[in-house]
């Protein structure tokens, strides 16, 4: 180039090709292609036993659950496995008023401690010890939250569904303050000051913006604790026992669930049993993914009228 | 302290001040019993609302800014100029008392409102900042309806009836010059505004409470010409109901709609790097801009420094 530009030259030199927009073969494109193959690899990988475990449930399963129906939804649980046909709703009744009950117990003590870690007590020596336990009993098995309801509780009130809400809130509580501390910490500071510069106070801007903010988060939070301890069998071993007639009573007298019902049934040699092992899988399934389905839908409409 | 005759001539700087109220000045005097001089700077008239005494403020070890002295009247405009990290916002969150929310700020000299000490042990910060309400630099909805903003404040200060609160959600709309372009969709949410509509919408927040004072803290640098524009004349119509103080960059906006302005710089610390702010020149916007008393004063509005 010479030193002195031409106007006209350097017009020329910016004219732009359809070629200087075509892509290009690089090894940034190819890395791009394989990523995106590996990606559809990744959804595969999920959703093939996702598929398998819900197709295999519902095609043994379905078949007792819709047996002269409701049969399924109202009978008592046959006695001797041997027996053929349906009854689970004993369980049904079980899981519904254990996990309820559970829930009541866990969700406003989780949320409560939530607000103290998140908005009073944050980086204080109590807020740390605090939330230092909290994750520790997210770590606990199961089974052992059982024996412990079990030497606590149940040796000396005997066996009852409320054991069994004991052991289940033990294992939400933990999971129900972790994730609504998290949604607290992501509503801003600046909606807080926009409520104190109305001279609201703390508790009430905790109370009337904090919470509501947060709310869709807060319940997805709770639904998912609550799909999981609705599946949790080990704990309901020691503490409910396992009846086959229904036990309106959750404070006293043996109670069952569908977790509990699946695992007797499935480990015994009568294709009858077995058979109402695959039909109470596939209404757990449906009981957690009516919970899911709720929970976001909820979520999307609050969320929709903001 | 210089002192300015308001009745006096300053021809060529009238017509940069559309807004210049002479009237209104000329009105306060005459209630004045005594002929007494206008004297507008340095004596502290009946109409003061603050009085700030050598206020300090400390973030932490560091010194965010020193002797603040100035009166505030009560039914004008006062702007707060300067370069940033002078200390603008520090100063106006003192006055009610915002800066309570920051864990390392502590505040020294005495901030009096009506003659109170606003630090004094029996002062509550909630029941000021019903008093002394704040707009806030970004726009800072609820994510609520529309209504819900407004009715927020009125409603946490215990107006139930609904009937009362329709009547208060439309008065500081209107107040806000908002109430025509959202009269149909109060119910939706307040997000969907456009930015300098969610301004006006906090605004009309503010005023719901009917507060005496309302600060803002560089109310439109996060909007557009036009929707400055509406505020700045918004600021005007509210001038007669509620005592305004404004944190602003831009010296324009500060020359065209303040009454008084407040000239703030920062200076080298002699013990640290960090600077800290201080007030140079509080007197009437006009003479600030056409003939400061201060030499910084007068590089900061020519342009010349900041
Ligand atoms: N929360 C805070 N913690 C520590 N320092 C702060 C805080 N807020 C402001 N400062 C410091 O105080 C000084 C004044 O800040 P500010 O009042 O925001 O200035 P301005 O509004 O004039 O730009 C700056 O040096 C800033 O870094
Ligand atoms: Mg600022």
């Amino acid at each position: 180039m010479s030193v002195v530009v031409d106007t006209a030259v350097s017009s020329d030199a910016a004219v732009v090709t359809l070629a200087d927009l075509a892509p290009r073969r690089s090894w940034r494109n190819t890395k791009s292609s394989l990523m995106s193959a590996l990606m559809g690899l990744a959804f595969l990988i999920v959703f093939v036993p996702i598929v398998t475990l819900v197709f295999t449930v519902v095609s043994k399963g379905a078949g007792i659950v819709f047996a002269d129906f409701p049969a399924w939804f109202t009978d008592r649980i046959p006695v001797r496995g041997r027996e053929v046909g349906p009854g689970m709703g004993p369980a049904i009744i079980g899981t519904l008023l254990i996990t309820f009950t559970a829930s009541v117990l866990a969700i406003p003590l989780g949320i409560l401690g939530a607000v103290y870690l998140n908005e009073y007590g944050k980086a204080s020596r109590w807020a740390q010890i605090v939330r230092f336990m909290s994750s520790v009993m997210t770590g606990v098995p199961s089974i052992v939250m059982g024996l412990f309801v079990y030497v606590v509780f149940t040796l000396r009130f005997g066996l009852s569904g409320f054991g069994g809400a004991l052991a289940l809130a033990c294992l939400m509580l933990p999971v129900v303050i972790r994730s609504t501390e998290e949604m607290l910490r992501l509503v801003p500071d600046h909606l807080r000051e926009a409520s104190y510069a109305l001279g609201t106070s703390k508790s009430r801007t905790i109370a009337t913006v904090v919470l509501p903010a947060a709310f869709p988060g807060i319940v997805s939070g709770c639904l998912l604790a609550i799909a999981r301890a609705a599946g949790e069998t080990a704990p309901l071993f020691f503490t409910i026992g396992i009846v086959t007639e229904t036990n309106p009573n959750v404070f006293s007298g043996p109670n069952t669930a569908l977790p509990a019902q699946i695992y007797s049934n499935a480990f015994t040699i009568f294709d009858g049993a077995k058979e109402r092992a695959w039909g109470a899988a596939l209404t757990l399934i449906a009981i957690t993914f009516f919970f899911t389905v709720t929970a976001r839908v909820v979520t999307a409409r609050i969320q929709k009228k903001r | 302290m210089a002192i300015e005759h308001p009745t006096s001539q300053i021809g060529s700087l009238v017509s940069p001040f559309p807004h210049s109220k002479e009237d209104h000045v000329d009105a306060d005097i005459s209630v004045d019993v005594t002929s007494a001089p206008a004297s507008v700077d340095g004596q502290a008239p009946a109409a003061t609302v603050f009085e700030l005494q050598g206020l300090e403020v400390h973030y932490g070890p560091f010194r965010a800014v020193r002797d603040v002295d100035m009166h505030i009247r009560k039914n004008e405009i006062t702007a707060f100029i300067g370069p940033s990290g002078c200390g603008k916002t520090t100063v106006l969150r003192c006055l009610n008392r915002m800066n309570d929310v920051i864990p390392t700020a502590r505040v020294g000299g005495r901030v009096l409102y009506h003659g109170i000490d606003l630090y004094g042990p029996e002062v509550s910060a909630t029941e000021l900042r019903r008093r002394v309400g704040m707009v806030f630099q970004r726009p800072n909805p609820f994510p609520k309806s529309i209504y819900d903003n407004v009715a927020f404040g009125p409603k946490v200060n215990g107006v139930r009836s609904k009937s009362d609160l329709d009547d208060i959600v439309e008065k500081s709309l209107r107040g806000a010059a908002l109430w025509d372009e959202v009269k149909t969709r109060l119910k939706s949410s307040a997000l969907g505004m456009s930015g300098g509509q969610q301004q006006r919408l906090c605004i009309a927040r503010a005023i719901a409470v009917e507060p005496e004072v309302i600060l803002m803290d560089e109310p439109c640098s996060a909007l557009d010409p036009i929707a400055t524009a509406r505020i700045e004349d918004l600021m005007q119509e509210m001038k007669d109901t509620y005592t305004l103080i404004i944190v602003t960059h831009n010296m324009q906006q500060a020359a065209r709609v303040s009454d008084r302005t407040a000239f703030f710089t920062t200076e080298v610390n002699p013990e640290s790097d960090r600077r800290t702010g201080t007030l140079v020149e509080f007197a009437r916007t006009r003479k600030i801009f056409s003939n400061p008393a201060d030499e910084r004063t007068e590089q900061y509005v020519t342009g010349r420094f900041g």
